[in-house]
């Protein structure tokens, strides 16, 4: 047994209103340069929907992740390493800018400088690629809130397996059916393709919080992960002609914050934490035969850190007692292992995913109290969700290779809970017999839904910090995104040569002061930051000067 | 002059190249690149690239062999040189064929393509047109020795020219003594070289073949680990030595 930490997140979908707001400061704190202009570390597609970019999903066309081969191995499913090297000058399976979308601005000129005439001047797009007039076509979120899903809601890969399954081909009927909304970040996997793609070794995972970052220094630009990755969650910088990914904020976490989406998320539904886990068991556990025993495996790596011989080892290994005292508290861990009320996304691809989805409950209610039922009384819930199938299977095959009986479970919990509670506000007499239909006892259910409803900021976000110690070093550890667009672009060997310029000026640490304590903090700097703007006060620069009244 | 292109110049284009080469290694590993335009068109890339990467590698093991091999060696194996000719001249010129059509077809669809166009820097054509140039004058050596009938050997003028360099001992006379063609391509040859380490074409020098041999998951400690190299100025363990 080899213990190893991992930062891991949960979403609670239920409560996802699909504001985007994760993905707007996701964008402003790490993607508002040139080269990226199409990237969203952080994106909330709807499903039904293609995705972003379109139909990742369907790995048959983009041949992201792992296969297990006849011998039970597992290998990449673009092919080996021979196959790298040798498709390395042109990558068959590479998405265009397209599949993702063209990015573009807006000719605002036009609106100021536009001679006097009869015509009322209009802002034009423009392509952020070539500069020329556009047609704007799609997006990361086009499809948001089912946009367009009578044309387009075919393609959704998921729909057209279910179909293909369905032995009595219904009609999916959108409209009528369900809607929820998936915020996706990259899921920092214990197995990542990834990694394993990078020829030059750039991309790797941390020995410390298993964050999987790309070295820009390293990076070569061969272009082999983006294929890698199934989730397509990593991104190629036109500009610099490096990779580029989420870094889990790791400047933010280091010192205990947690990252920017989850920290502006406006339904204050992400959970961090820690795992523990056998690395020594990851392979196996991703070379399980049956893909819908892959939810089952990837559970039983984790490790209880309750247990003393896993408390020990811990120790063996080298991991601080205070990482493992956030491992007990690690509300990621409750909710996956214990509660086993968060799931991975799309298991089947074998890399190990370690954000997790609480699956929406929702589109059941939703259905109930159309059709004139009580949405909240246990036996009306439980029975729809028997009898709904198309939301449940949709469910399962994000979430748990096409299982329906995990995402069942997993809906029944969330209902006996919500009925269960209705009972407490309302003062009625509590009726012990619903915890007990999904195996949980009174006590427990509260717990669970102190977690997952009242969702305090520090019982959502356990974050140990990385050691004092070594604070000098990770301030701005070379290896990732630390650097913009500043003084290095443009230098001698095109626009993306010359040394990076660190990003943080300010260091995390006063941030966690300001962030932790009661008064307005100052703030001096005229740049703001979002990558390190606490929500309090207003810094200067956010808005421009008020004028007069 | 003689002394100075072929004793003199090759020095220097070695000393810039090397030099260049760790200087932008250390300075400008952040630049070093492919610079993949694939995000914006692969139909042409996928026909170009591999022509002209294919084509390259062959045509530099052809250079190796050519250069590095005397002419008795391949002789003492049963190989007549005749006979060395004819295979040289065929597998070259088909390889130098489809690298030179591969860089065709590259550059139209870089020039073509919008967003390729606009990423394409002064420095990439200053590049281009060089490795043109080398490319064209290395097959119009070939060709020029196929279609004028009486063809210059070059292993026994430019080959023994390259080996000496390596010893110090310059062999000027025989490297002026080739043909003008060789000579022309051996100079652009030289120029290429000296702007290498400043283009984009280091990329070459970064060849993944590590690659075959690592495990798949790379893990790397936040303190420590490959790349995290020594502590920052002033933040030196105690204890630690000083500097030298
Ligand atoms: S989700 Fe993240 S860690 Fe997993 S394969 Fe993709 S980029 Fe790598
Ligand atoms: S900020 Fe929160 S609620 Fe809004 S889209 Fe993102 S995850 Fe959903």
């Amino acid at each position: 047994m080899k213990v190893m930490a991992q930062l891991g997140m949960v979403m609670n979908l239920d409560k996802c209103i699909g504001c985007h707001t994760c993905s707007v400061t996701c964008k402003q704190a790490w993607t508002n340069r040139a080269g990226v202009e199409y990237v969203w570390f952080n994106n909330v597609e709807t499903r039904p929907g293609q995705g972003y970019p379109r139909r990742y999903q369907d790995q048959d066309r983009w041949r992201g992740g792992w296969v297990r081969n006849r011998r039970g191995r597992l290998t990449l499913r673009a092919g080996g390493r021979v196959r790298k090297l040798l498709s390395i000058f042109a990558n068959p399976v590479l998405p265009n800018i397209r599949d993702y979308y063209e990015p573009w601005t807006y000719d605002y000129e036009t609106l100021v400088d536009a001679p006097l005439g009869d015509d009322f001047p209009v802002a034009e797009p423009r392509s952020l690629l070539s500069g020329r007039p556009m047609a704007v076509e799609w997006s990361a979120n086009w499809d948001d809130d089912l946009g367009g899903i009578p044309e387009q809601g075919e393609l959704d890969p998921i729909v057209e397996r279910i179909r293909r399954e369905s032995e009595d081909k219904v009609r999916f009927e959108y409209e009528q059916a369900f809607m929820f909304y998936l915020p996706r970040i990259c899921e920092h996997c214990l197995n990542p393709a990834c990694v394993a793609s990078c020829p030059s070794g750039a991309m790797y995972k941390r020995v410390e919080d298993g964050i999987v970052l790309v070295d820009q220094d390293r990076c070569r630009g061969w272009r082999m992960c983006v294929t890698g990755c199934p989730y397509k969650k990593i991104y190629f910088n036109h500009r610099t002609g490096k990779a580029e990914k989420c870094t889990f904020c790791y400047p933010r976490v280091e010192v205990g914050l947690p990252t920017v989406c989850s920290e502006t998320c406006v339904g204050r539904l992400r959970y961090i934490g820690l795992f523990l886990y056998d690395a020594d068991r990851v392979t196996e556990a991703a070379s399980v035969e049956d893909e819908r025993d892959l939810y089952q495996s990837q559970l039983d790596v984790l490790l209880d850190p309750h247990d003393p011989a896993v408390v020990a080892a811990a120790h063996r290994d080298g991991i601080d007692p205070e990482w493992v005292e956030a491992a007990q508290r690690s509300p990621v861990h409750k909710l996956v292992a214990q509660y086993r009320v968060a799931l991975p996304l799309h298991p089947e691809f074998r890399t190990m995913p370690m954000v997790w989805y609480v699956p929406p409950l929702s589109p059941v209610v939703d259905r109930l109290t159309e059709t004139g039922h009580d949405g909240e009384s246990a036996g009306n819930l439980f029975g729809a969700i028997d009898a709904l199938r198309i939301p449940v299977e949709y469910l399962a095959e994000l979430f748990t290779a096409g299982d329906p009986e995990p995402v069942t479970r997993v809906l029944r919990t969330l209902a006996a809970m919500r009925a269960f509670m209705r009972d407490v506000t309302l003062g009625r007499e509590i009726d012990e017999s619903i915890p007990a239909a999904v195996g949980m006892g009174a006590e427990e259910i509260m717990e669970m839904y102190r977690l997952l409803a009242i969702a305090k900021y520090d019982e959502r976000y356990v974050i140990p910090t990385a050691h004092v110690g070594e604070a000098h070093q990770l301030e701005e550890l070379g290896c990732s995104l630390d650097v913009d667009g500043g003084p290095g672009m443009g230098g001698p060997f095109g626009e993306a040569s010359g040394r990076p310029a660190p990003v943080s000026v300010e260091t995390f640490h006063a941030l966690r002061d300001r962030q932790t304590s009661d008064t307005v903090a100052d703030t001096s700097a005229s740049r703001v930051n979002l990558l390190n703007w606490d929500g309090k006060g207003r810094p200067e620069g956010l808005f421009p000067p008020r004028g007069r009244r | 002059m003689n002394v100075l292109l072929w004793g003199v110049l090759p020095y220097v284009m070695v000393a810039v190249l090397v030099t260049g080469t760790i200087w932008r290694y250390r300075y400008d590993k952040f630049g070093w690149t492919t610079r993949s335009s694939e995000l914006h068109e692969s139909r042409l890339l996928r026909i170009g690239s591999p022509m002209f990467h294919f084509g390259l590698l062959v045509v530099v093991i052809g250079h190796v062999i050519g250069l590095v091999i005397p002419e008795s060696w391949t002789t003492a194996i049963g190989l007549s040189e005749p006979a060395y000719h004819v295979q040289a001249l065929v597998l070259g010129g088909i390889a130098g064929v489809s690298t030179l059509a591969g860089i065709a077809i590259l550059i139209y669809r870089r020039r073509t393509t919008g967003p390729v166009f606009s990423a394409t820097t002064r420095n990439d054509k200053l590049m281009y047109v060089v490795l043109v140039l080398a490319i064209v004058a290395g097959l119009s050596t070939t060709l020029l020795g196929v279609a004028g009938g009486e063809e210059h050997n070059y292993r026994v003028s430019v080959s023994p020219w390259f080996r000496s360099l390596f010893v110090f001992q310059p062999d000027i006379d025989a490297m002026a003594g080739s043909s003008l063609a060789f000579r022309i391509h051996t100079l652009i040859g030289m120029a290429l070289f000296t702007i290498w380490p400043f283009t984009r074409l280091v990329h070459a020098f970064s060849a993944p073949v590590g690659y075959l041999f690592r495990p798949y998951i790379v893990y790397r400690s936040r303190s420590g680990g490959p790349a995290a190299g020594p502590p920052r100025r002033g933040w030196d363990r105690v204890g630690s030595s000083e500097p030298r």
